[in-house]
């Protein structure tokens, strides 16, 4: 059963879809008995990075997530749910993230040739030579859906594919068994929910 | 580097999708649920739904389609048309949109764009605008394109964007429902000002009319049409290609 973290923040209900389309087993959980039970975790998120930071340690989801992830357990961050998994997010102020892969979240960098902020649309990767676990149906160049305004950096170790905007952006990383997308997998179309299969095999 | 959008828009009344010519005269063309699969497989790269329902009967009916829909097509979904409250926004978002548009219901109370952008982020805050030639002037209208509202387009256009709207629709009436082409003069402007997407509506006919606008236009980030996408005058993978082979960066 794939665990899909519901803190308060995030529209679940695409990727609920998107896995039941798959034929995947997803469920939205909350609490730390259900989460226990899934062979797989999904962290969402959508907003700015310290509410969604708060919302996790009200919770106390923060602690349950981070030793889910200890025991092996293949997550998966989208967009904010991503970003969470650092150390450190620069949005309005500095707020703690899971700590999870070393790094930072900031800002994209101010408008470079004329690019918008928000980056909104579509973007194709560029895999990194060690393209992780999540692309196994993926090739080289694909489009996925981006919606944010910050991005993680982080050693490029953990980089596993980037888009470039200006300058090149984070569009996911993985360590171990921690993995984030920075793109909407649940709304990139059927190269997303090859991207949510994959995850969901490994 | 980004792609440009191409956006099929479904007006939805009572479960079905409808169109017309100049805001007046809906035709009947098919079920959304149906359509906006075809889209999604089709190369579209977002839909949006517009509730042209007034009832609270049809507004359910409404919820039901776009929660049927949502299930099925995973591409970004966004939602307008009887969007008063930040209450109205949190039903669509519930039933699976992903963006949600505001025009009369931010003419009524300008609040509301900062109160969703608040609670929702900006990224699903969009401001759609249905703008007029008059006297000269670019004049936002209200209530389905009927009403002048006295507002002038471009400084609307700059409050919204500080109220924290993260992207915009530009309509123009002039030019909805004659396929004569979107308003490139209109769009040059707003883009002159905007920090945030802008989605360009009204007057697609041809292909042709979409490669004009993103060469004309360059800082235009999507092109959204109806008509010509439901009757089957435009193919939408035929219009990517297209430009693509004009050197416009699209998804394929």
């Amino acid at each position: 059963m794939v665990g899909i973290i519901d803190y308060g923040v995030g529209n679940l209900f695409s990727l609920k879809s998107s896995l039941a389309y798959l034929g995947i087993n997803g469920e939205i959980v909350s609490d730390e008995k259900s989460i226990a039970k899934c062979d797989r975790i999904i962290l969402p998120g959508v907003g700015a990075f310290g509410d969604a930071s708060k919302a996790l340690q009200d919770t106390k989801l923060d602690k349950v997530v981070i030793d889910i992830a200890n025991k092996g357990v293949p997550l998966l961050g989208i967009c904010l749910g991503m970003q969470l998994l650092f150390e450190e997010g620069l949005e309005f102020g500095s707020h703690k993230g899971l700590g999870l892969i070393p790094g930072k979240v900031v800002s994209i960098e101010p408008l470079v040739n004329g690019n918008k902020i928000p980056h909104i649309g579509w973007n194709a990767l560029q895999f990194s030579e060690n393209k992780g676990d999540i692309y196994k149906y993926t090739k080289d160049g694909e489009f996925v859906y981006f919606v944010h305004s910050f991005h993680a950096e982080c050693p490029s170790e953990y980089i596993t594919a980037r888009s470039e905007y200006g300058s090149l952006l984070t569009a996911s990383v993985q360590k171990g068994n921690v993995m984030g997308a920075q793109y909407h997998p649940e709304k990139s179309g059927e190269s997303g929910l090859m991207i949510l299969k994959s995850f969901c095999e490994i | 580097m980004i792609t440009k959008r191409i956006i099929p828009c479904l007006d939805v009344r009572n479960g079905r999708v409808v169109k017309g010519t100049n805001f007046l005269g809906l035709n009947d063309v098919d079920s959304p649920v149906k359509l906006a699969a075809e889209y999604s497989a089709g190369g579209a790269d977002e839909l949006v739904f517009y509730d042209i329902t007034a009832s609270f009967e049809e507004r359910k009916l409404f919820a039901d389609i776009l929660r049927e829909t949502a299930s099925n097509v995973f591409i970004p979904l966004t939602v307008g048309g009887g969007i008063n409250t930040v209450d109205d926004f949190s039903r669509v978002l519930e039933s699976g949109a992903d963006k949600v548009s505001v025009n009369s219901g931010a003419i009524r109370n300008p609040a509301l764009i900062y109160e969703a952008a608040k609670k929702f982020g900006s990224q699903c805050v969009v401001l759609s605008a249905d703008i007029k030639r008059v006297d000269n002037k670019f004049m936002v209208f209200a209530k389905g394109g009927r009403e002048n509202t006295g507002i002038e387009a471009i400084q609307w256009i700059k409050n919204g964007l500080e109220s924290g709207a993260g992207e915009l629709v530009i309509n123009s009436i002039d030019t909805d429902g004659v396929r004569n082409g979107f308003d490139i003069e209109l769009l040059q402007k707003v883009c002159d000002i905007s920090s945030v997407p802008v989605i360009a509506s009204g007057g697609a006919g041809t292909v042709q009319h979409f490669i004009d606008l993103f060469k004309e236009v360059p800082n235009v980030d999507a092109g959204l049409a109806a008509s010509v996408f439901h009757f089957g005058d435009i193919k939408i993978c035929d219009l990517k290609n297209e430009l693509k082979n004009n050197g416009i960066n699209v998804r394929i």
